[in-house]
């Protein structure tokens, strides 16, 4: 998805000089502050328990803006994930008599290896699946719950949780949980600046493009789900010691609802919008305790919340606030000076950058691509041309990985490629582009090319954010948009959205560049433009293999070209001798 | 042998609800491309709608049809509230707000009827018949009997009739549908009536074996979820084959293995599919275009 919305709220980057944890202090001198006034003041049983089921919902609700907000995934059995974390402790600390920590952690595990489980059962699939099968573990658990009488006591639940001795009392045991409260979130927060958040956020606005920019798709979203399951199982276990007791009813598919509502309430995005939209809907129904009277009322108004929400203000409350922000310091950020883009295509192997031997692609019946040679010699560019249906784009999709090869062998710099997924292709020097422009739309220009900086084993970057940030603007500088590197995607114009996607590609310092029709649907000063683009990339010794209609380009810039038609090749050689081929010319205008 | 085939019946007869509740998922999912996770809901509103008017004194018969017409109106308050404001969307907002939906109506109705259950009486008199050692329910033999007949009608109208046609044009392909002249969002809004309808027709055939309560639909909504990927996702066929497996696998599940864990199995099936055979019984792997 692009999660609830296309414009996510996401701060601009700057070539950061001081220290994080030096920028970061006021978090933590905020943090501190909160903690000991949890620790100090006096609080009524009443408001002491509601702070403790705000603090801990919290930290649940930060797990669903992992999976939800930065990767794009549903979890509607985040209860069930709390309720795992919540019954290791309860049982753990009553019938086992094992020490409160080891029980924490012994949920956390549980939740966590739960999630890893459903995600690697069903992340490969479409994200309805996902939905089902966490309801149907959401359902599972609580028949358990119930059922298993010898182990969880049944619907009776489980009571006089132990505590551990450090905090006993319930003052210092709430300014525990506040501190782990800041802590978590402090790294959920932390989480979208990282590789992995990054990874997520890719995956969440195009999983395609972040395939084929390197990213392990399928890896990235079970990092995303057992992430949130962890966090949930965290926030059970010190629910369970804050309050101890438990029982089935309180981890039941409607509490996964309840998160649900809390996280898209408050903004999906951010930990902030997390610990807003919980606060609100903890004490929204404290304050209007008469809808608990009727069953069933409040829920029915939970429902409607959350179709209102995701129709009226997709991003939450806090999303919206931020998205407000974030656009006004985009035009403040002067985006930093970069220097020259160097490119060093690796050269391990031969003369022939890529070697394609009898490649085909069958879809069924349909022959789409039919035994077809190319070789790519290094240096300079190489054109791929046919008319429609000819079976160019299916070939470029079957080299970067998109499609598997029905026959046939794909070497890459010396490196057989053939069997690889997406990301691992980009990982051995593959870059390409799209012809219907892939970018990761709720991120800004700089961030959409930092991804392609950190494609693994890219030995142009060096170590850190600050090596990544500069390789990304040194590549936006080079296609001529660094000056506005900190703007989101959804305010550039098409071609320059083009001119995104090529940089995006440069920075990750492919082998070989492969290009989908960069021309398509850029008017004739941007053609021109592209044109001059190719010759500076071809002139520091970068390959490129382009498919496009358009002649003029193809005849101007490439020196080889492969002509295609009906899947099959027809024509090979120098560009002249091969437009002047009476079975091309016949193939493009027809035969008399 | 002679518990074997009873139990096959049994499944056989539950499995059909599953199937027709499925049928709902599919052809909302051909048309939308979005799951809709309130198809249960439809089946547990019309169940309670079959109850409120044949408590008010109507007919059995007059009450089928006040609650599938019930239905229908469920349909198009449905697409318009929910789905159509969303369908330029991606699919995530579009399925948690069909979630909403879900809880919205089931809440509704808790608070309106509150969480006793109902009991809606069969449609026939005579409770069933012996046939050598099986005992054939009269209800499971009603509920069989109309699948069969949906499954025949739902062939005809798709592959015969010209709505039928135009339903599954737009289905595959909405722009050229629309260019076509066909006004996409009737033949959407079509299928959301169709679908609600089903899934209240499975739902009031249903409540005479079940008890009517909150819980049915989403009880009968993740079967038949369940059902749609072990037969092959968005394949009609695949629904009802799939909803016939679940329901038998369940029942014989239930007699021999666990009673408690009985809603547990379909989850089990499901995650068994999900790793060796995501593709299920009938479907083809499908991949994004680049």
């Amino acid at each position: 998805m692009s999660a609830p919305s296309d414009n996510m709220p996401i701060p601009a980057p700057a070539i950061h000089s001081k220290p994080l944890l030096i920028r970061h202090l006021p978090y933590f001198i905020g943090a501190a502050i909160l903690v000991a006034l949890a620790a100090n003041m006096r609080f009524d049983g009443y408001v002491h328990n509601i702070l403790l089921q705000a603090t801990t919902f919290a930290i649940a609700v930060f797990g669903l803006s992992v999976v939800l907000g930065l990767c794009g995934q549903i979890n509607l059995a985040q209860a069930a994930f709390f309720g795992l974390g919540a019954y290791a402790v309860g049982i753990g600390t009553t019938d086992l008599h094992v020490s409160f920590w080891l029980c924490l952690v012994g949920g956390c595990v549980i939740s966590l290896l739960a999630g890893a489980f459903l995600g690697m059962s069903t992340l490969r699939l479409g994200g309805h699946y996902l939905a089902m099968v966490t309801i149907s573990f959401q359902q599972i658990v609580t028949l358990v719950m119930i059922n298993a009488i010898w182990l969880t006591h049944g619907p009776d639940g489980v009571s006089n949780i132990g505590r551990p001795d450090l905090f006993q009392s319930s003052q210092s045991y709430l300014a525990f949980c506040v501190a782990m409260l800041a802590i978590v979130g402090y790294l959920v927060w932390h989480l979208s600046d990282t590789k992995l958040g990054r990874a997520m956020r890719a995956v969440r606005d195009n999983e395609l493009a972040a395939g084929v920019n390197g990213i392990d798709v399928f890896r990235t979203k079970i990092y995303a789900f057992a992430l949130c399951a962890l966090l949930g199982g965290l926030a059970g276990g010190l629910f369970a010691g804050g309050f101890a007791y438990v029982s089935p009813d309180q981890f039941s598919f409607a509490e996964s609802i309840v998160f649900l509502t809390m996280s898209l309430l408050g903004g999906v995005a951010s930990p902030i919008g997390s610990a807003i939209g919980t606060g609100l809907l903890i004490l929204i129904p404290e304050w209007l305790r008469f809808l608990k009277s009727v069953p069933g009322l409040y829920l029915a108004i939970y429902g409607l919340f959350v179709i209102l929400i995701i129709r009226f203000m997709p991003d939450g409350i806090w999303g919206f606030v931020a998205d407000a922000f974030a656009r006004w310091r985009a035009k403040l950020a002067a985006p930093p000076v970069a220097g020259a883009l160097q490119l060093k295509p690796a050269m391990t192997g031969g003369d022939t950058v890529l070697e394609v031997t009898g490649l085909s692609k069958y879809f069924g019946g349909l022959k789409a691509v039919d035994g077809v040679d190319i070789a790519v010699k290094r240096g300079g560019v190489h054109a791929l041309i046919g008319p429609n249906g000819s079976g160019k784009t299916t070939t470029l999709n079957v080299l970067s990985g998109l499609y598997v090869a029905t026959a046939g062998k794909i070497v890459l710099d010396g490196t057989d490629i053939t069997n690889m997924p997406p990301h691992q292709r980009t990982a051995s020097g593959l870059g390409r582009t799209f012809q219907n422009i892939r970018l990761f739309r709720s991120m800004t220009a700089l961030e959409n090319v930092e991804i392609g900086a950190e494609r693994p084993g890219n030995t142009m970057v060096g170590k850190g954010d600050d090596a990544l940030t500069e390789r990304a603007m040194e590549a936006l500088t080079f296609v001529g948009l660094g000056n506005r590197a900190n703007e989101l995607i959804s305010s550039f114009s098409y071609g320059h959205q083009r001119l995104i996607e090529i940089a995006r590609a440069l920075a990750s310092n492919p082998t070989l560049l492969l290009l989908d029709e960069p021309a398509a649907g850029l008017n004739s000063t941007e053609k021109l433009e592209l044109h001059e683009l190719l010759k500076r990339i071809a002139a520091q010794g970068l390959t490129i293999l382009i498919i496009d209609h358009d002649m003029t380009l193809v005849s101007e810039a490439a020196q080889h070209i492969t002509v295609l038609n009906f899947g099959r090749r027809i024509a090979d050689g120098e560009s002249m001798a091969v437009l002047r081929h009476p079975d091309v010319v016949s193939a493009y205008l027809g035969s008399e | 042998m002679d518990l074997a085939l009873q139990l096959l019946f049994t499944g056989i007869g539950i499995g059909a609800v599953y199937a027709l509740v499925a049928l709902g998922f599919v052809l909302i999912f051909r048309a939308t491309n979005v799951v809709n996770f309130a198809q249960g809901e439809f089946s547990m509103v019309a169940a309670y709608l079959m109850v409120v008017a044949v408590e008010a004194g109507l007919p059995y018969w007059a009450a089928f049809i006040v609650a599938l017409l019930g239905m229908a109106l469920v349909g198009v308050v449905f697409n318009l509230g929910v789905y159509y404001p969303l369908r330029h969307r991606t699919y995530l907002p579009v399925i948690i707000a069909t979630i909403g939906a879900s809880i919205l109506l089931a809440n509704s109705v808790l608070a309106i009827y509150g969480p006793q259950p109902q009991v809606l009486e069969g449609w026939f008199e005579t409770p069933g018949i012996q046939v050598g050692p099986v005992y054939l329910d009269s209800q499971y033999l009603l509920i069989i009997g109309v699948t069969i007949c949906l499954v025949i009608f739902n062939f005809w109208f798709f592959e015969k009739t010209l709505l039928g046609k135009k339903l599954q044009a737009t289905s595959q392909d909405k722009e050229m549908a629309s260019l076509l002249g066909i006004s996409v969002s009737t033949m959407i809004m079509i299928t959301f009536i169709y679908s609600a309808v089903l899934g209240g027709l499975a739902g009031i055939l249903v409540a005479p074996v079940l008890f009517v309560s909150i819980q049915m639909g989403s009880t009968i909504a993740l079967k038949a979820f369940a059902a749609t990927i072990i037969g092959g996702f968005g394949d009609v066929a695949g629904a009802i084959i799939g909803g016939l497996a679940l329901g038998v696998i369940e029942t014989f599940g239930a007699a021999y293995i666990s009673v408690p864990y009985k809603d547990g199995f379909a989850f089990l099936v499901l995650i068994a599919f999900l790793i060796f055979r995501p593709q299920g019984i009938f479907g083809e792997r499908v991949a994004e275009k680049a």
